[in-house]
């Protein structure tokens, strides 16, 4: 009785959880709905005679498989959302149809057959103490060279993760002096102007005014205008909100490359040879040519 | 008793099947991939338990150790066509070069 209440709650939020995977928008909603569905699970595998599988899935999946996918999501970008274009006509009206008939065959197949009451599993633990000594005694006996290949397998994928997100510098890091460099040759030498300067406001997302009473757009940062855009909440001077706008608009616009880009066209100038940095002495080959070519 | 979770197995199996099908984002996709694997884990300590022995559960195990290392190579390569291409979508991933 206390199995078939276990069951039931579990099985009904495990396919709810799996149905939000499958729908919800937002790649984050899917990591937790899964974690969700692995959490039920684990107690389903507790239920079932099978602590030890219940503690693995636990430690394993929603400890470490669900953090590396919500690490790689936070890596990719949580904003990167689905496409809703079909690339295929009818894609998604078969994939359903496809789903639910073999959902069906399946359910069908498994009704089919005529199942006896579970034999148990306290028979073959009994003889050797307890749920985890007989895994460990299979896993160590019949199953060793399995066992063996596994850690081979094990070592592999962590090597081939390793190989895979690795990347190569191409350029050599700029130090300092490329830094400073490239920003007094670059738009803007002194820093940019602080949100809320000469404003009326000194909220963060408020574009400050200069001297002569002319919006700054420099002033406010992308992210918060695209937010304020996005929410709705501009403020009622039309000139600020158009300013807000701009920024919003103007898009990904990263310091990084400009940067880089001004370090390229920054004029050689004569150094001494010991100011410069140790990658830059071999001729052909300092970040000045490497950017030109 | 046996009959329901293996039911519900079969749900959660073609749940996740739909999901690989219908999704774009190649996280999402590999998502529904582990809900796929977690579903056969389930029959297997299933049938384990009908069955009286405990060859199903090391099953599973093994297949838990596999999806372990399948995620963790699967999100590498994920992340390095993010770098190339700046998107996780798997229309994007169209052209089989570096």
């Amino acid at each position: 009785m206390g199995e078939a209440i276990t069951f039931w709650v579990l099985a009904v939020v495990s396919v709810a959880a799996a149905f939000g995977l499958v729908f919800s928008r937002k790649a984050v909603y899917s990591a937790l709905m899964l974690g969700v569905v692995m959490l039920s699970l684990a107690v389903l595998y507790a239920v079932q005679e099978a602590p030890f599988l219940a503690a693995v899935q636990i430690i394993v999946y929603t400890g470490a498989v669900m953090m590396l996918f919500l690490f790689v999501l936070m890596l990719v970008g949580v904003d990167s959302s689905d496409s809703l274009v079909e690339t295929i006509r009818g894609q998604r009206f078969w994939a359903f149809v496809a789903g639910l008939g073999f959902a069906v065959l399946l359910a069908l197949g498994i009704g089919n057959v005529v199942i006896g009451a579970p034999a148990g599993l306290s028979g073959a633990v009994s003889q050797v103490g307890g749920n985890v000594p007989g895994l460990a005694h299979l896993i160590f006996t019949r199953y060793v060279f399995v066992f063996e290949v596994t850690s081979a397998l094990l070592i592999t994928a962590a090597l081939g993760a390793m190989v895979l997100a690795h990347r190569e510098r191409r350029e050599p890091k700029p130090t300092q002096k490329d830094l400073s460099r490239a920003r007094f040759l670059g738009d803007h030498p002194a820093p940019l102007p602080g949100p809320g300067t000469y404003a009326r406001h000194n909220a963060i997302d408020m574009p400050a005014l200069l001297p002569d009473g002319t919006v700054s757009e420099l002033s406010v940062n992308r992210v918060i205008a695209r937010h304020d855009v996005e929410d709705g909440h501009l403020p009622n001077d039309p000139r600020l909100a158009q300013a807000i706008r701009n920024v919003a608009e103007a898009g990904v616009r990263t310091e990084q490359p400009k940067v880089v880009q001004a370090v390229a066209e920054a004029p050689e100038v004569p150094v001494a040879e010991r100011d410069k940095p140790a990658a830059a002495r071999v001729p052909g080959d300092g970040p000045v040519e490497e950017e030109g070519k | 008793m046996t009959t329901h979770y293996l039911v519900l197995s079969a749900l959660l199996f073609a749940i996740g099947g739909v999901g690989v099908l219908v999704r774009r984002n190649a996280i999402v996709v590999f998502m529904c991939v582990e809900l796929m694997l977690n579903a056969c884990n389930l029959a297997f300590v299933t049938f384990a338990r009908q069955h009286g022995n405990l060859e199903g559960q090391i099953i599973a195990f093994f297949v838990m150790i596999v999806a372990a290392a399948e995620v963790v190579v699967g999100l590498a390569i994920i992340v390095t066509i993010f770098r190339t291409r700046r998107s996780a979508s798997v229309d994007d991933a169209n052209l089989l070069k570096y």
